[in-house]
Parts: structure tokens; sequence; C-alpha cells
């Protein structure tokens, strides 16, 4: 059987998958499971980026897919009324001098001899820089948090169009992993999973408790978007006559509308991400990229900067995690701190790219789209397959009670043990490396 | 200004919980350095496995007090350690029959072994969830206090109250005999010391007859009383939640880096490095500044440099700076 008609039955069996939720289910349970399967999909090209391609371990995807996810408030939200002549600015000088004093830290450290003066001037600048940043800062937080604390308490965003907050969003996490590159690469592997862990957890625990930033735990609802609303397509008379022109009613086909416009645009995403990452791989780069994760000694005897080449990857991938981020706080409307877990944010991504098929771009799509049908479609599974255990026990007993509350922990149990066993007898995943 | 009173409040808040909040980080950390030391990997699922053992030892120490059995003042869960001891390292020693044995007979690379331990850890996990559920389970019963705060303060007369807990006091103790017990293993006995031979050079052990298989069981039933033990000693101090364990996984992997990976003596060091700058960053020193500056000095603010829910940030910010400037960590661990 040839590639070309081993992958194609492969995307036709997700076709039926999906198509027969819309069938068995609802469309729209159906279109839900298409919009995240894209943009599951783009999470795990840019991981499968930094996994297959150079063999680098980013445990820290959930930190970079919230990052996309504040850029979208940062950007889209309007300003808060006030927010900015009250404390914006201030913040920002507290953050600018905290930066500086960083700055200037790496600059001493550069520039001076090493020596007992050189440690009592990064001492000196950095206890200063970080009391001098709490003072102008401390401020600025809670002026801009006392303004109508129950409805805003943030500084807002820039009221730029949304599709603007993607790009923005992978920027933001290209930042971030270019703090955690320069730091944990040209060490063990070890250590960029330990430190990507850290930066996931920090990014969540920054998200949760700055308040002024995207109003913390209180969430950020109402975000604008780059499609119509229902209400409005349900309100419009050309709208509601081509609907019952389908003989569909106006409500189910605006929502189905929606969601489809939604789609499109994670498609045209998807499809200009997975075009450059095709070219990327085919390239002198990708080769180059394989080179260095096949053997690096090898590579580096070749005269390649193995380090730079991660660090460049690295930042890459993270970028596409947080267009993606961005993506998907756009398709909920609300960006929700407490909702990102690691489990479904970082190592549903590692599932998907494993069982697609590490170092293959296709794969990797496939692998986003495979598991996140199951991940959507295992909880139901999981409850009926309890139901029947446990259908011979005896009504009201302790036992199947605790074991049908329980199902919601399958998917867990059931997501480790898929990777266990493809890890195991099929490493090379559904679509394998060329 | 009023030394005696700022040390009494320092004692308090700052000493005495990261003491035993170091002494539980030890406690896993040592774990995490042991894997990497003899098998080479960094394990993630050490959280789960903490928290595995510990739901064992819960639902023990449940079983116990239903049935009336209680340890006096003690809490009960420490007759149901063992139990738990002996549940994970059944599970341990599973696990690594049925998936760690494969990657190591095909000599796999360490990142491999790591990605396999993420599975491990969702099994696991799941597991845990599956039979205690996500919530918080209390199970500490006994005296709660050693020395509680009115008692010190009658006992003193100073206008500052200290306390320790029980459980402070059985996390320090316990962990002392531990660690005791297990650098006694590793250096005064034939398997110890081939355990440290194996880990120093796996090639030359081998050839001198060490038997690998023995020593990676032997490692593992280690690993797992440790595991337990600090799951347990956590569990009783703060309170015992499946997710609050995958979050320690940051304090014990900084805890075990800033030491050196696969330096038992570092991992308590870096324990201890990691817990006390923890507290100290994120405690409001108001109190005690207040007791020890003159008057006119008082601060107005908490003076706490870091809110609580900042204290990872310190041990990803100590893992970072020693990162940077001494990946092999202060006690000179293994490879970079």
């Amino acid at each position: 059987m040839s590639d070309t008609l081993r992958n194609s039955i492969y995307f036709s069996l997700v076709a039926v998958l999906i198509i027969g939720t819309g069938l068995l289910q609802s469309w729209n349970s159906a279109l839900f499971i298409l919009n995240m399967g894209l943009i599951s999909a783009i999470m795990a090209l840019g991981v499968n980026l930094q996994w297959g391609f150079a063999g680098l371990f980013n445990v820290g995807i959930m930190g970079f897919v919230a990052l996309g996810g504040l850029a979208t408030v940062l950007v889209s939200m309007p300003p808060v009324e006030g927010a900015w002549s009250a404390g914006g600015m201030r913040i920002l000088s507290g953050l600018a001098l905290g930066i500086m004093s960083i700055v200037s830290t790496v600059l001493i450290y550069r520039r001076m001899a090493a020596g007992r003066a050189r440690n009592l001037a990064i001492l000196a600048v950095l206890v200063i820089g970080f009391f001098a940043f709490r003072a102008v800062f401390d401020g600025g937080v809670e002026a801009v948090e006392a303004i109508n604390p129950a409805n805003a308490g943030n500084i807002g965003g820039l009221g730029l169009p949304v599709l603007l907050a993607w790009p923005i969003g992978g920027l933001f996490a290209a930042a971030a992993a270019w703090v955690i590159g320069k730091t944990a690469l040209g060490l063990r592997s070890d250590y960029l999973a330990i430190a990507t862990l850290g930066i996931a957890e920090i990014v969540i625990a920054v998200m949760k408790n700055e308040d002024w930033m995207a109003r913390g735990v209180k969430n950020v609802i109402g975000l604008p978007r780059p499609v119509p609303y229902e209400i409005d397509l349900q309100s419009s008379a050309t709208f509601v006559a081509k609907a019952n022109a389908y003989g569909i009613d106006p409500v189910t086909a605006s929502t189905l509308w929606v969601k489809l416009l939604y789609a499109g645009l994670f498609a045209v995403v998807l499809l200009v991400l997975f075009i450059m990452a095709q070219a990327a791989l085919k390239s002198p780069w990708g080769r180059m990229m394989r080179a260095i994760r096949d053997n690096e000694t090898a590579s580096e005897a070749m005269g390649k900067d193995v380090t730079a080449r991660h660090l460049q990857i690295f930042i890459l991938g993270s970028a596409i995690c947080g267009i993606a981020g961005a993506m998907i706080t756009t398709l909920d409307g609300q960006l929700t701190p407490t909702s990102y877990q690691p489990l479904r944010f970082t190592f549903l991504v590692w599932l998907m790219v494993i069982v697609g098929g590490s170092g293959n771009n296709l794969g990797a799509v496939l692998g986003g789209f495979v598991i996140w049908f199951f991940w959507v479609q295992v909880e139901p599974m999981g409850h009926a397959f309890l139901t029947l255990v446990t259908s011979g026990m005896a009504e009201g007993s302790a036992l199947k009670a605790h074991l049908l509350d329980s199902a919601a922990h399958m998917r867990l149990l059931t997501m480790g043990i898929i990777l266990l066993c493809v890890l195991r007898f099929s490493p090379r995943g559904l679509i394998p490396e060329k | 200004m009023d030394l005696l009173n700022a040390f009494v409040a320092l004692a308090n808040f700052v000493l005495i919980p990261a003491t035993a909040y170091g002494a539980q980080l030890a406690l896993g950390a040592l774990g995490v350095t042991l894997i990497y030391g003899i098998l080479r990997f960094s394990n993630f699922a050490h959280g789960d496995t903490m928290a595995f053992g510990a739901m064992i030892t819960v639902l023990f120490t449940w079983w116990f007090q239903s049935m009336g059995i209680s340890f006096g003042p003690l809490p009960t869960a420490l007759l149901a350690l063992p139990f738990g001891i002996l549940g994970c390292i059944g599970l341990v020693l599973l696990t690594d029959r049925v998936v760690y044995r494969f990657y190591r007979a095909q000599k796999a690379k360490p990142v491999i072994l790591v990605i396999v331990s993420m599975g491990v850890m969702f099994v696991m996990n799941g597991l845990t969830r599956f039979i205690i559920g996500p919530d918080d389970q209390r199970f500490a019963d006994g005296e709660r206090f050693i020395v509680s705060v009115r008692s010190f303060k009658e006992m003193t007369g100073l206008s500052e109250g200290l306390a320790i807990r029980t459980t402070q006091g059985i996390t320090v103790v316990t962990a002392i005999v531990v660690v005791a017990a297990l650098f006694w293993f590793l250096n005064r006995t034939r398997t110890g010391k081939s355990m440290r031979a194996y880990s120093d050079n796996e090639d030359l052990a081998l050839l001198s007859g060490i038997n690998p298989e023995r020593v990676v069981m032997v490692t593992w039933v280690i690993v797992a009383t440790l595991a337990t033990v600090a799951g347990v000693l956590y569990g009783l101090d703060k309170t015992f939640k499946p997710f609050v364990y995958f979050q320690l996984l940051l304090p014990i992997f900084a805890a075990a880096i800033v030491g050196g990976l696969g330096n038992p003596l570092g991992a308590i060091a870096g324990g201890f490095v990691i817990a006390f700058s923890e507290v100290t960053v994120t405690y409001a020193w108001k109190k005690v500044l207040v007791y020890a500056l003159p008057e006119p000095l008082e601060p107005d603010g908490l003076v706490q440099l870091l809110s609580t829910d900042y204290k990872f940030a310190v041990s990803f910010v100590i893992l970072l700076i020693v990162l940077i400037f001494k990946p092999t960590g202060l006690f000179k661990g293994q490879s970079v």
C-alpha cells in the first residue's frame, strides 16, 4: 500500500468519525470537534517541530498556549475607561524598571571583571531594582484594580481586531521560549523539560493572580469575535430566508454557520503553517535539523551551532503553540486561567504528536484530529463502559456509585495507556517519518 | 526593639515550617536523584508515585480508624505507612517490569525514558483519582501540637507565641531516620555499594559481576519507600490532594538539580535551599521587623517580597540561576 493511499485512508476515517458524530449526536458537536481538532493539529505541528525535527522535549506547552490566550485579551478588548490615566503608565514604567535592572545585571556580569566588586554591584542593582520596581509597580496596580472591580479592574486591551491577536500571541510565546531556551538549551535534554514545566506553572500563576492584566480568576468574557454573532444572524432577514430554504431552523443554522466560519479561518491558518512546516522539513535547514537530532556530535564537527539551532526551532515551535492558544481563546470568546490544565494542554498535545507520528507533519495533523476526537468521546464511552460493568451490582451499592463517579477520571488512565502502548509497540506513530 | 520576640516570630513562621517543608522536599528529591543516578533519567512520575503511596496509606489509615486502632498521640497514618510503602513498591516494581525494562534492554535515549515516565505519570495519576477522587482528603489525627502557642506563651512569658505541630515534629524525625538509614545502606552494605558503583560507572560495575537487574530493583524499592514517606509526611503536614503532588514536581526537581542530580547529599541540601528560599521570599516580614527594628524604622506594609501564589516562581528562579552558573549543581552531580 502506498503512503498516499494509507494517509488518505487515515484522513477519510477521521472525516467519517466526525461526520458520524454529526449524524448520530449533533452537527454542533461535530463542528466543535472539527474546530478544536484544527487547533489541536496546529499545536501538534508546533510540538512536532520541536520534538520531531529537533528532539527537544517541551513539557510547558500549556504555558505557551496560555500566553497566546493572554495576547487575545490584551490586543482585542477595548481599553478600560480611565485605567491608562489612573495607573497604566505607572505599571508600564514599573515593568520597564524591572527589565532594566535585569538587563543591567547581565551587562555588569559581562563587562566587569569577576571578583567581589562585581558580585556587590550585581547584588546592589538587583536589590535596588526590585524595590524600585515594587514601589512604582504596586501603586499602578492598585489604581488600576480599583476601577470598577466588579466588571473591569484591569487595563483592558488595545481594541485592535482580534485576528491581529493570533500573531501577537505567537510573539508572546516566542519571547517566553527565548528566555527558557537561552538558559536550558545546551545542557542535558532533561533540563529543558524541567525548565519548561516550570515556566508553564509560572505563566498560569501570573495569569491567575495579576488581576490588572486580564482580571485573573475573575475571567475576561465577551471577547470580540472575527465572525458574526448568532443573534445578529437570527435577526437578519436574508439569513433566515436562506436557512429556511435549506430547511434548517434559523437558530441551529446560525450556530452552525458561525462554527463553519471559524472552521474556515482555522483551516486557513493550519494550511499556511502546514505548508511552511513542510517546506522547512524539505529544505537544507530541515535536513540539518534532523542531522543534529540524530547525531549532535557529528553535526557539531561539521560546524553546525547546535545550541543556536535548537534555540531557533524551540522558539518557532513555541510561537506556533502561542498562535493556537490565541485561536482557542478567540473560539471560546473568554479567557479563564483556571481552565489551563497541564493534562489537557501539555500532555494531550504530546499524545497527538506521538500517536500521529513524530517527525512527520502530516502525522502530527492526523494525531491532532484523532486524539482530540477520542478525548471528547472517551468520557461518554468510559461512562457507558462502567455502566455496563456495574450493571450486575446491586442498586445503591457504594462501590457502584463510586465507580460511576470516577468515570471522569477514565480519560487520564486511557490517555496514559494509549501513550505507553504507542511508545512501546509503534514508536513511529500512525504516519512514520520518511 | 525586642529581638527575642522577633526571633520567636521568625522561628514560628519561617524556620519551623521551612524545616518541615525542606525535609519533605529532600525526601522527594532523594527519590528523583536516585532514579537519575541508577536509571539515568528524570522521573516525571515521581510526584504521582508519592501521591499513590500516600493514597494507599490514607486508605489504610481510614480502615484502622474505623476499627478503632489508634497510635496514641501520634497520627494513625504512621501505623498505616508500612502498608502504603508495600503497596507503592508493588506498583513501582510492576511498572518497571511492564514499562521501563523494555527500554532499558533497548538502551533507549534518556529523553525517551522521560516521555515514558510522563505516560506512567498519566496512568498513576488516573489510578489515584480513580480510587480516591481528586478532592482534598483529611487523614491526620492524634495530638495536634507538640508545643502550642498558648502553652509556649505561658511557659516563657513572651508576647509572641511559638507552635510546633506534631506533624512537623514527625516530619523532621522521620526524615532524619530515613536519611540515616539510606546513607548507612548506600555506604555500608554490599548492595548499597554495588548501587553506587553502578551509578558511577555502569560498564565497570557490570564487569565486576554486579547484577544490573538487582540493582535496579533495589533502587525502585528504595525510591518507592522514599516517595511514600515523603508523600505521607506532606499529606499529614498540609493536605492530601492528588493535583498538589503533581505541582510538587517542580520544587522537587529544582531541589535535586540545585544539589546536583545523582548526588544524594546534594538532594538533601537542595531540598532545604529551595524550602527556605520559598518560605522566606513569600513570608510577610512585617511582624518580625516590627519586633526587630527600632520604632521609627518600622515598616507600614506587609514587607512581603512575593505573594505566596508565586512560590513556584522561587524554585524556578533558583533552578534557572543554577542552570546558568553551575549546571552540575552545588555538590557535583553527574554529567551536564
